[in-house]
């Protein structure tokens, strides 16, 4: 299992606030790694430093060997790491298929191509067709993006991460704003896109502790800026003190009847 | 259907020197620089999402360097003009970009405004370079090394000359069209529906952006040189920011969200402007009327009205 995604010793401070702090974690190959924790426990912070965004006080950040603390957006998905954000994020005037091929163009390097055609670009509609078919919308290719309904706007905005052919995909509470009914089926169609897109590893963040026990390899939680525990969900669920300090907090609903 | 319009638009417009009066011809050539000028405006402006306020600044370097060029270098090829003059303002518009495509909606138009102001008043004080409020001359080119000696200046604009840049819009509007369409314009679009999102989809938000605003100017030079050509002068109106704002109206008129619109915005308002100016000393307060009933009753400009009421009687 070779690591993927590794910080070490990331410290994140904004004048006399520290955010995070002795930040070190690994993902490897085949991981779903769950990040937790209350509100304010710097979950959001660890993310946008862990997709190059914010570049962190101390501590490195490396991805597949290559620094990249603070790199940006567009260096990332070069790199092969993709995001998917808690709201969902479309392209209201694109058709679905145009919204896909926006990624499958950065990734097939086709992004200095000033006068081929988009239309006529048989490969690009294969890999486009190809990526709409693992999230059920090859049958709304030509659908402008805002006439979507709002399941199918988030699976647009997912697929078209899963576009870049990242090995690591970092999904910020993908089932937010989705009915509870809904959840298991859009973190199923994650999963089983995950494995035909061949990403490698799946960084969680999730406030449902039913998803996370159900679908994580490894539970990373944080408190107060800090690692509390890096477990695997069964050590996790059955250590009392982590899940009152962790899932107690983050209310009543979220607690799993063990 | 689009591509029947298209062509019966090109053959409107090589027609018409033989069905109007020369004067005619002479009042509809600026539409043809517009238009021209107005292609490269909206991949900024329709596609992009970047609304300059002062491109009327790239249209006025077209204008003095084809001055500068024919009236004071000998520099006869309108080729050659062409592509010095659009050489010229791709160079001065990248200091520009830098500046100005880090910022966006209001900001980037205030910016753009304010290098449009700043090349208006370097017109001005720089009289031996300029001929300030003057301006200079423009001395009427050869085509493909022709010189047309024999013809007088109207026999020259409304001959030969016209139909060169009627071809020559068809030519840079079949460039736009492939660049519109291409990847990296669709990566444009993708900018300015959602540029965080783009940027994690892996567009190169400010990169593109900046690459279209140099096209933008190039566009627009050449549509300045035609325009002088066809005055016989470059002046500082050229580089005024109600020109800048013309080409935003022309733009909305026509309908920038649409490829065509921009096209349809020059001729639609050349015309209005020359049936107005001949009515009324109020020609502006009617134009800014136009603008309003436009913008509030039909956001996607002429084109919008034009495709709405062919959905209506288009047999099925």
């Amino acid at each position: 299992m070779s690591v993927l995604l590794e910080t070490s010793g990331v410290r994140k401070a904004y004048g006399e606030f520290v955010a995070l702090d002795e930040v070190s974690l690994t993902v490897s190959d085949g991981e779903v790694l769950s990040i937790v924790g209350p509100n304010g426990a710097g979950k959001s912070t660890l993310v946008n430093v862990l997709t190059g965004l914010l570049k962190p006080t101390l501590g490195t950040v490396r991805f597949k060997g290559h620094d990249i603390a603070g790199v940006g957006p567009v260096m990332l998905a070069r790199r092969g790491m993709a995001r998917a954000f808690q709201l969902v994020h479309i392209f209201p005037a694109l058709t679905v298929g145009e919204t896909i091929a926006v990624a499958a163009i950065s990734q097939t390097g086709r992004a200095r191509r000033v006068f081929s055609s988009v239309m006529k670009d048989a490969e690009l509609a294969d890999r486009v067709r190809e990526v709409a078919a693992i999230f059920g919308l090859d049958g709304k290719l030509a659908t402008q993006s805002q006439f979507l309904s709002q399941g199918e706007k988030k699976l647009l905005d997912i697929a078209s991460a899963f576009a870049l052919k990242p090995e690591v995909i970092l999904l910020d509470e993908p089932t937010s704003g989705v009915s509870s009914a809904d959840k298991h089926g859009i973190m199923r169609t994650l999963m089983e896109a995950s494995k035909r897109a061949g990403v490698k590893a799946i960084i969680l963040v999730e406030h449902d502790m039913d998803l996370v026990a159900e679908y994580s390899s490894r539970i990373v939680a944080l408190q107060g800026g800090r690692v509390l525990a890096d477990r695997a969900p069964r050590d996790f669920f059955n250590d009392p003190e982590i899940v009152a300090a962790i899932v107690g907090k983050m209310g009543p609903r979220h607690v799993r009847a063990a | 259907m689009r591509a029947l319009l298209v062509v019966a638009a090109i053959a409107a417009l090589v027609a018409l020197p033989s069905v109007v009066s020369p004067y005619y011809v002479t009042v509809i050539l600026p539409a043809v620089a517009y238009a021209i000028a107005l292609l490269g405006f909206n991949l900024l402006f329709g596609y992009t999402g970047l609304l300059s306020f002062g491109h009327a600044l790239f249209v006025a370097i077209g204008g003095y360097s084809a001055a500068v060029l024919s009236a004071k270098l000998g520099v006869k090829s309108f080729e050659l003009v062409l592509l010095i003059s659009a050489a010229v303002s791709v160079l001065v518009a990248i200091p520009v970009a830098l500046l100005s495509v880090r910022y966006v909606r209001i900001f980037f138009g205030i910016l753009t405004l304010a290098f449009g102001m700043l090349f208006h008043s370097f017109l001005f004080k720089f009289y031996d370079l300029t001929g300030g409020d003057t301006g200079l001359r423009v001395l009427r080119p050869s085509l493909f090394g022709r010189e047309f000696a024999d013809m007088d200046k109207t026999t020259f604009l409304v001959g030969p000359f016209y139909y060169y840049c009627v071809a020559l819009l068809v030519v840079l509007g079949f460039i736009m069209w492939r660049i519109v369409h291409s990847p990296f314009g669709l990566h444009l679009m993708a900018a300015r529906e959602h540029p965080r999102k783009a940027e994690y989809l892996g567009v190169r938000v400010r990169f593109v952006r900046f690459l279209a605003f140099l096209v933008s100017a190039f566009y627009c030079a050449i549509g300045g040189v035609i325009l002088a050509i066809n005055t016989g002068q470059a002046d500082p109106e050229l580089a005024y920011w109600t020109h800048s704002g013309d080409l935003v109206f022309m733009t909305v008129l026509g309908g920038f969200a649409s490829f065509f619109g921009p096209i349809v915005g020059a001729f639609s308002f050349v015309a209005l402007k020359g049936e107005l100016m001949g009515l009324t000393g109020y020609w502006r307060f009617v134009l800014g009327v136009v603008l309003v009933i436009m913008v509030v009753l039909f956001p996607r400009g002429l084109v919008g009205v034009g495709q709405q009421v062919w959905a209506k009687v288009r047999p099925r």
